[in-house]
């Protein structure tokens, strides 16, 4: 039996995603909520960039589901013990690629080591040679012949089964939309290849065939090379990378998350009740914010880091430590940027209570908790919603200079922001080792630029002032 | 005028008294000075008397708020919280953990964090304004659509990749700056060149998008209309009327941060190896050296309170439509 375990982000992310997922079936049934949904849905920009934001999500989801396996020694009735090493579901899907280290760098599809080693032959001489991988390009044969072949026809079968796999999506999309739309499926089909549908379906399913394609290369080609090199001590760089999703995720929503309720209930309350709890309110953001932020998150890092090193104790696994600093990084991170939305609702609900409905509601004697709760909150989401997705690419960036500044995420934990620190060094081997950077590179830059696409549909979608125009 | 300046600087004092106490309680309440003592001496085998003995000479041995065994006045001064944290409102910066003092260094590193800083912004606020007017002038064309997207996709580059591709291209490939370091008076220039650019390559993304922003709103307003209607030529409408009214969100949010310039830029600097204040804090972080942060700490909000009430002067200045009481 495996154990299962739940980190401290674990459970809050799938809190999120219940959350999400209440929202979405609450909204649908809300005419107010789900237009500007589908208003953002409609921008082809939007669909595509939520397609590929939808498949770091659930890269991210599979690397939430942690557990440890049993260690195969233990004989002794009722007692199992289980190994130290905490794996995730994600671990499990790409098996090969997180077993098979090599001894140290190697470059992409590269089928020897990129340092010269001292290797004894078989007759007792000694030779400098580049030492074959012990993995990468093994069933290419010694000597490693044939290579570009191989790599051109593991493409082209890649390319073969994503053209198959679309057409099936598109026969199962046409199918889906022709049924409710009451037409043949030959003409939908035909409507979506034109783009000539509501949704643009035609975006997603390019979006979609790329991504298949991009996965399906990966699968055939990471079983036998190593795609993206390797790192210093050897690991697969295309493991680490789509470790590094969940870091980079969680860093985005967890710290909203962690500061949303309380933005909101002190912005509201500033601009609701004015007079001397709104002047308390603004002292504490205008103080916490005079503070720079760096400065304030090193500082707190610091400390939690002296108080982890004088209480070793407290954390079982590395996991868990990596997992309690990760978090505590969220809430440090939330506490200097809730200041930007807290100051904007309280101008927005200063703005609110001098409004018609609500002295109305105040007239009728409705009491001041059912006012903010049914009026007020209701009115300025749309806001909350805003800051949150614009938010995010921001904090996925954070992470990478606070981890280079060396107060981010834990030092042994798999992170774009740890791979590009590493990278600094790399660069100025001879000859380079570039490719831990660029995997970093394209990672990140694919999830921020999403993000960033994502979140001006958003507000484009739910900002009133962009609707006038 | 005089006087709402000085009614601001007074209501800056409780702010930093807040500022001081939630330093204070981050350095010395979270954790013990045993705890900071026994991390710069290593975690184990250290002995009782070697922490009491870095504490003495670091001035951390004393009682955190109230020291009962002092007389008088000496109850309240002779303390952690006196030493350390109020003496920050005279700028008597004191010692930093390995014996240096903080103030001249300060003093010392002030001027290679700006020989950085002021180029990259001027030269910033230039190319990012003749992009965002470039794409307000062929609005709702396919050069300012792409322009946009251009401004997405460099606003998506993490600013570390500008650092490091920067430096391997110009510096490594090319040699046509050194990598990294600095020299004092003319022969500074070869140093800055690298990173001031890449300091304006890294902000055209958000830089230019957000005065393009600027400069559409204005277009919609009922006097570039009229500007329009007597006959005006677009350009001149844009330069003589959308410029320099679209100039005033620009030229504040420029003020805002001046004053942080003197902290310099903490990437940068760190990855050139510019003796300035930013790499000052960022090895400082790595050292755990918690003098210098909390002084840092303590500068930076400083300096951003003044950044505060410099913008509602400078709002004066550049709108005449606003006066300050």
């Amino acid at each position: 039996m495996i154990k299962p375990v739940i980190l401290w982000t674990d459970a809050l992310v799938f809190l999120l995603v219940l959350v999400v997922i209440g929202f979405i079936l609450y909204a649908r049934r809300k005419p107010h909520l789900a237009t500007p949904w589908k208003r953002v849905f409609a921008g082809r920009i939007a669909a595509g960039s939520s397609v590929v934001l939808l498949a770091f999500v659930l890269t991210g989801l599979l690397d939430s589901l942690h557990f440890r396996l049993p260690l195969a020694g233990n004989g002794s009735e009722g007692e199992v013990h289980y190994a130290v090493e905490v794996l995730s579901v994600l671990d499990m899907l790409v098996g090969p690629l997180r077993t098979r280290v090599e001894k140290t760098y190697s470059a992409p599809f590269a089928t020897h080591l990129y340092a010269k080693e001292t290797v004894e032959r078989e007759d007792g001489s000694q030779v400098r040679m580049y030492p074959p991988l012990q993995f990468g390009g093994r069933h290419l044969g010694a000597g490693g012949r044939h290579k570009a072949e191989d790599i051109l026809r593991r493409c082209l079968r890649a390319l073969a089964v994503t053209l198959l796999g679309m057409s099936t999506v598109l026969w199962l999309m046409a199918v889906l939309l022709a049924r409710r739309r009451g037409s043949t499926v030959r003409a939908m089909a035909g409507c979506i290849l034109t783009g000539r549908t509501g949704l643009p379906w035609r975006t997603v399913l390019a979006t979609l065939s790329m991504l298949l394609l991009l996965v399906l290369l990966a699968v055939d080609l990471a079983g036998v090379y190593h795609v993206l090199g390797t790192n210093k001590v050897g690991q697969d760089v295309l493991y680490q990378s789509l470790k590094s999703v969940r870091t980079g995720l969680l860093i985005g929503t967890l710290t909203t998350l962690v500061m949303l309720p309380f933005a909101i209930f002190m912005g509201i309350v500033a601009g609701y009740a004015r007079g001397w709890i709104d002047d308390v309110v603004q002292y504490v953001y205008t103080t916490l914010n005079s503070i720079p932020h760096v400065l304030l998150i090193a500082a707190a890092i610091l400390m939690l880091q002296v108080y982890m090193a004088n209480h070793p104790e407290l954390f079982e696994t590395t996991v868990e430590r990596e997992d309690i600093r990760l978090l505590f990084l969220c809430i440090i991170l939330g506490i200097t940027s809730w200041t930007g939305l807290c100051r904007l609702l309280r101008g927005e609900s200063l703005k609110l209570r001098e409004a018609e409905y609500i002295q109305a509601a105040a007239c009728f004697g409705v009491s001041h908790i059912r006012i903010i709760a049914r009026h007020i909150l209701p009115n300025v989401m749309h806001v909350v919603l805003i800051t949150v997705v614009l938010d995010f690419s921001g904090l996925v960036l954070a992470e990478a200079v606070l981890s280079y500044v060396g107060v981010g995420v834990d030092p042994t934990m798999n992170s774009w922001g740890n791979m590009i620190n590493g990278a600094r060094l790399e660069m100025a081997r001879e000859p380079v080792v570039w490719w831990s950077l660029l995997s970093a590179f394209l990672f990140m830059f694919a999830l921020v630029l999403a993000a960033n696409l994502f979140s001006d549909a958003v507000r484009d979608a739910f900002d009133p002032r962009t609707l006038e125009r | 005028m005089f006087a709402y300046i000085v009614r601001r600087a007074i209501y800056a004092i409780p702010i930093l008294i807040g500022i001081n106490i939630i330093t204070f309680y981050l350095f010395f309440v979270v954790n013990s000075p045993d705890d900071m003592a026994r991390l710069h001496l290593g975690m184990k085998h250290v002995t009782g008397e070697a922490i009491q003995k870095w504490k003495a000479s670091h001035g951390y041995d004393k009682p955190l708020l109230l020291n009962g065994d002092a007389g008088g006045l000496g109850r309240v001064t002779d303390t952690i919280f006196f030493e350390k944290s109020v003496r920050l409102f005279a700028f008597d910066f004191g010692f930093s953990d390995d014996g240096r003092d903080i103030s001249y260094d300060i003093s010392q590193r002030m001027l290679p964090s700006l020989a950085i800083a002021i180029p990259a912004l001027l030269l910033g606020l230039l190319v990012n304004i003749t992009f965002a007017l470039l794409m307000a002038f062929f609005r709702g064309t396919y050069i300012d659509t792409w322009g946009v997207i251009l401004c997405v996709v460099l606003m998506s580059v993490s600013g570390m990749f500008y650092i490091i591709g920067g430096q391997f291209l110009l510096a490594k490939l090319f040699r046509l700056v050194p990598i990294s370091g600095f020299a004092g008076g003319i022969a500074a220039i070869k140093f800055v060149v690298l990173p001031v650019l890449i300091g304006v390559v890294s902000g055209i993304g958000s830089g230019s998008r957000l005065y393009r922003t600027f400069f559409l709103e204005e277009t919609g307003k009922d006097y570039v209309r009229t500007a329009r209607a007597k006959g005006l030529a677009e350009s001149l409408v844009l330069f003589r009327h959308i410029l320099r009214n679209a100039l005033i969100p620009i030229v504040t949010g420029v003020v805002v941060i001046l004053p942080l310039l003197f902290l310099g830029s903490l990437l940068t600097e760190s990855f050139f190896a510019i003796p300035g204040l930013g790499s000052y804090t960022i090895d400082a972080i790595r050292n755990q050296d918690f003098a210098i942060v909390r002084v840092m700490v303590f500068l930076g909000s400083v300096l951003y309170i003044i950044g505060l009430i410099l913008v509602d002067v400078a709002y004066t200045v550049v709108d005449p439509r606003v006066r300050l009481a």
